[in-house]
């Protein structure tokens, strides 16, 4: 039998490594599935991990392929921190493209300086609207959540489609599915660097990004906001002693999960597509909720497990077209990651030992 | 018009069998959110051992197997582990997206023979009712067969009485001597091979192909099922007739050329979803009195 105790002390060493282990773990579990489906696991590992960072504008690439998952996972460990389940990110991400979109296509002649914030603004509303519903419902109704915010995602892909094949289509798209280009003035534009020149795809939306985590860090780390928040988290009486009012903490992080999902909507729009189109997002917000939970709900972690996980996702349109994988293997790569975290987490909060059940010998010692 | 209704109730047979096997698990106090993944597994094991054996009723083995195998690896880090049930469940759905994917590709775009319908003699000679009720394949049978088991087992039966009692107060059972994790795993197994049955039915008889994420949400419609249904097997079949009956609407408007965008009309099930969760939410006695206390909490044995 197992016997699980609790550490009184849990080492930063163990912290650290924990998502480490992890991802090898991860790795050698998804080889051995490779195996088992009669691919060669070391070549497939190849295309996954090596082949999509090979040159130096991939990495840029790899940099536009995190994101919209930095800025979607950055809101979401606000509201995991505080124990509130938004797994409907991917709508709200989906509601942020669709008003930014709205603002893009009414006023295509406004300037770059007027246009751009309106858009990031429009955006944050967008996702702000999609997570209220959930989050006032559950304030209201105490309603659960989850099966809410997850509702709402369909509604919102179905929404989406139909705009861009009804009243948004453009008329000379002959047929597509797709809205108007954005004017060049509603576009985030790809990074000079100097010396280099473009890097890939690289946009300024990934300094955003960057900056968007960073200043997430300071706000859950330095101010009684971010306090407020894990103190509704971890105790959510000690928390109501304090004057901390649960409702106004339900509200707070899902707005900041559905704004900052709002904006990686708009983000990935402008930066990357330049229309509205039926899919705007590819499991974005589903794949931020693993990034959250391989950054340990840390802000500055996000960036680097915003990193790796993009990096699964590359190799994943890789091993598509190089291997002939169909594209849901980053799936089975991305659920026994999130198994593997889970698991480290127990192993690192408790001291775990196997037991003969029924040891008498056990009864004597003590 | 009898079409109609056959088809609504063809609609509601994988959620009344996901629903009624998550009812088993939270029901023990565990809540497994990868309902979904259970039964994309059940849907491609299905499908695939049926167009391998060439016979419908391996797939709907296959798809228990599958569905209870996937549940299995849930219960090892949700109980094994301890692991957080919320959190575990989603990387389940995740998981079992992909791996069915991965598992379904050489079958996309093959067909199935679908299950054969069952006609029981005499009773389907009853005017009105007879085709209606006892002309369908064995499946629908089961869906209410199991219905009716559940209903007996959690009322009349001693093992039903430990399974409520595990749910109601982990503690009191574990002092009282009864095996809280084992119950649990058991739950939840049954819960994934009812999940993993739900899912077979989609390719077996619905859809007869395999598609990526053919559940379309089906899954997370059960989980709701079971807060709507207030943790009573008898609630389920009423819920899931009623969303089989919304899903159909969408159907039925296209065919009689409402002007509708279709995208609306897709919306609706899951609209549907919310409004009845509120409902439920607003009378708390109400979406108290069955729920079970423990519903979502860690055990730890030996600690």
């Amino acid at each position: 039998m197992i016997s699980m105790t609790p550490r009184k002390h849990i080492p930063l060493s163990r912290t650290l490594l924990t998502p480490v282990v992890s991802i090898v773990l991860t790795v050698i579990i998804g080889a051995m599935i490779f195996g088992l489906l009669d691919y060669n696991p070391l070549s497939a590992l190849y295309e996954f991990f090596v082949a999509p960072i090979s040159r130096p504008d991939q990495i840029g690439d790899l940099f536009v392929k995190a994101c919209p998952l930095i800025i979607t996972a950055t809101g979401l460990v606000f509201c995991y921190r505080a124990n509130i389940w938004n797994i409907g990110a991917e709508g709200q991400l989906i509601f942020g493209a669709i008003f930014s979109g709205g603002v893009a296509l009414a006023f295509p002649d406004w300037p770059a300086l007027i246009l751009m914030p309106s858009m990031v603004l429009a955006g944050m509303i967008g996702g702000i609207f999609w997570a209220m519903i959930p989050a006032l419902l559950k304030v209201r109704f105490n309603t659960n959540e989850i099966l809410v915010s997850l509702m709402l995602t369909y509604v919102a892909a179905l929404s989406i489609d139909w705009l861009v094949r009804g009243p948004w289509r453009d008329p000379m798209s002959f047929g597509f599915p797709l809205t108007k280009m954005y004017s060049d003035a509603a576009l985030i534009h790809r990074i000079e660097v100097p010396f280099v020149g473009m890097l890939g795809q690289l946009h300024w939306g990934v300094v955003g990004a960057l900056l968007f985590a960073c200043v997430a860090a300071f706000l859950l780390s330095r101010t009684i906001l971010g306090f407020q928040i894990k103190v509704m988290g971890d105790a959510p009486r000690a928390g109501r002693f304090a004057g901390f009012n649960p409702h106004v903490t339900t509200i707070g992080v899902m707005a900041i999960a559905g704004g900052a999902a709002g904006l990686a909507g708009m983000v990935e729009v402008s930066a990357s597509m330049g229309q509205l189109q039926p899919n705007v997002s590819f499991g974005y917000g589903f794949t931020a909720i693993i990034v959250a939970f391989l950054a340990r709900l840390n802000p500055l972690g996000v960036i680097f497990a915003g990193l790796i996980v993009a990096l699964a996702e590359l190799g994943g349109d890789n091993a598509q077209i190089v291997l002939g994988m169909p594209k849901v293997v980053t799936g089975v790569f991305k659920g026994i990651l999130l198994f593997m975290l889970l698991a480290g987490e127990t192993f690192n909060r408790y001291h775990i030992q196997w037991q003969r059940t029924g040891n008498k010998l056990n009864l004597k010692e003590k | 018009m009898e079409a109609l209704i056959l088809t609504v109730l063809l609609t509601s047979v994988p959620l009344i069998f996901a629903a009624s096997g998550e009812l088993i698990a939270e029901r023990s106090g565990v809540l497994n959110l990868g309902v979904e993944g259970m039964m994309l597994m059940g849907a491609v094991s299905a499908f695939a051992a049926s167009s391998i054996f060439g016979s419908p009723y391996v797939g709907i083995l296959a798809g228990a197997v599958a569905g209870a195998l996937t549940a299995a690896v849930f219960a090892v880090f949700a109980l094994g582990l301890a692991t957080n049930q919320v959190a575990t469940g989603l990387a389940l759905t995740i998981f079992g997206a992909g791996l069915s994917g991965l598992v379904g590709a050489p079958f996309v775009g093959g067909t199935i023979d679908g299950l054969p319908t069952l006609a029981i003699p005499l009773l389907v000679d009853i005017p009105v009712f007879g085709n209606l009720l006892f002309n369908h394949d064995i499946m629908v049978y089961l869906s209410i067969g199991f219905i009716v088991i559940i209903a007996w087992f959690l009322t009349q039966t001693r093992a039903g009485l430990v399974l409520r009692a595990v749910g109601n107060s982990h503690d009191s059972a574990h002092a009282l001597g009864y095996q809280v994790l084992l119950v649990r795993f058991y739950a939840v197994s049954f819960g994934g091979m009812m999940a993993g049955l739900g899912g077979a039915y989609l390719p077996l008889v619905l859809t007869p192909h395999w598609s990526e994420g053919m559940t379309a949400g089906r899954g997370w419609i059960a989980l709701a099922l079971v807060v709507f249904a207030s943790w009573l097997p008898s609630r389920i079949l009423i819920g899931a007739l009623l969303f089989g009956g919304i899903t159909i609407m969408q159907l039925a408007g296209q065919a009689r050329g409402w002007t509708i965008p279709p995208q609306l009309l897709s919306m609706l099930p899951y609209i549907a979803t919310i409004v009845v969760l509120v409902i439920i939410a607003r009378n708390r006695e109400f979406a108290r009195a069955n729920s079970p206390a423990c519903l979502g909490q860690i055990f730890i044995q030996n600690k």
